[in-house]
């Protein structure tokens, strides 16, 4: 395996990354902060039976790791960005989330109506 | 301090099983030791630099920069672990000819851990550069002093490493007759699951359709946050309700590996015939 092999792979890897369909989607989307290992709001609606947008914004100092098993769902967001996160459509019920960075205080719920 | 040690360890855990995981496949090679430690060591750099690009990946591709840099990483090990059951399928008893002579050994030992040195790097790579996160979040928020801090990682860090060497230890209990085998479903279950948590990445940037939400939920049988469910999940790819695009990505890895085996794992080696034939 010479060089030849590595730019084949590397080619593939660039042409797949860009070709891929980047849908600015025009979902709904909804905001989520999060500061020093808290989540604002703790609690969000959300109908149920539709894909929406979480967008999640770090307010605070530090790296924030937005998880979710309930969801499915795990995201690193740096001081300071936003990060967005697609889910559903989901069916009625509530869905837990964390901080995975802030595992005891950073904690939230989704729900969806 | 605990916090930060349970928190290091669930992040090392799935890397030092899939160390666990390759010493045992790769037991008795020559070099391995070398290889391992060099694909540890280049993952750990690059968990480094990730770590320093975080915003730059995050930013990528219209946010999707973090999830498609994930998949691509996660896909990237799949076809290195899928080739190397190929590879040592094919080679394997020709391997173990050759070995009899210790330059042969050392030759054949470099070709054949290659692959898999890449995919231990990729693994420590990708648990580590959260890792590096972790930790520079609490030197930022200096929520606990940094003695406290290196003491919870290198605590979090050893009780991981311990768990890959309970692995690699209980591996090796395997008969040496059945440990290739062993080994080899073991590498396909792994990138059957890393291909599955490609998929739900790519699900999550919306690239793919998740084609169903949910194809079951077990989360109330065996939670994938637990402990019990992290392995499970590296070992063989368990998700407590997977979508559509992961049970379907999970599936077809297995097939392609299996086929691939077949198609390509069992043709003679010639060159090994007409050596032998030379040397009698």
């Amino acid at each position: 395996m010479g060089v030849k092999y590595w730019v084949a792979v590397l080619g593939l890897g660039l042409s797949l990354a860009t070709a891929l369909p980047l849908r600015a989607a025009d979902l709904p989307s909804y905001n989520l902060s999060v500061k020093d290992g808290r989540f604002m709001p703790e609690k969000l609606e959300v109908p149920a039976g539709q894909k929406f947008k979480l967008i999640v914004r770090n307010e605070g100092s530090g790296p924030e790791e937005f998880e979710s098993s309930d969801l499915n769902r795990e995201k690193i967001i740096t001081a300071g960005k936003s990060a967005v996160i697609f889910i559903g459509p989901l069916k009625p019920g509530t869905y837990g989330f964390y901080g995975e960075f802030h595992p005891k205080t950073a904690r939230g719920q989704i729900v969806a109506k | 301090m605990l916090a930060t040690a349970i928190i290091v360890f669930r992040e090392v855990l799935e890397a030092a099983l899939v160390i666990g995981i390759v010493l045992a496949a790769t037991q008795g090679l020559a070099r391995r030791n070398v290889w391992v430690s060099l694909g540890i060591v280049a993952g750990i750099a690059g968990a480094g630099l990730v770590a320093l690009f975080a915003d730059v990946i995050s930013a990528a591709l219209a946010g999707a920069g973090q999830e498609v840099f994930n998949s691509g990483i996660l896909l990237f090990a799949v076809v290195m672990l899928g080739w190397h059951n190929v590879w040592m399928r094919r080679h394997g008893r020709e391997m173990a000819q050759q070995m009899r002579d210790v330059g042969q050994a050392i030759k054949v030992g470099d070709r054949s851990m290659y692959m898999l040195a890449v995919v231990v790097g990729l693994a420590v790579l990708r648990e580590g550069s959260e890792v590096v996160l972790f930790l520079y979040g609490i030197a930022v928020a200096q929520q606990d002093s940094s003695r406290l801090m290196i003491s919870g990682g290198l605590l979090g860090l050893l009780s991981g490493a311990a768990m890959g060497l309970l692995m690699y230890r209980g591996l090796l209990r395997i008969s040496s007759r059945y440990l290739f085998t062993v080994t080899t479903w073991l590498i396909t279950l792994l990138a059957a699951g890393m291909a599955a948590q490609a998929a739900g990445f790519l699900t999550q940037a919306d690239l793919l359709p998740p084609l169903v939400q949910s194809m079951w939920d077990t989360s109330s049988i065996l939670a994938q946050s637990s402990i019990p469910g992290r392995v499970l999940q590296t070992l063989v790819g368990y998700v407590d309700h997977p979508n559509g695009m992961q049970v379907l990505f999970y599936a077809a890895t297995l097939v392609s590996i299996a086929v691939l085996m077949r198609l390509y794992g069992n043709a003679p080696s010639t060159k090994v015939q007409t050596v032998n034939a030379l040397g009698t």
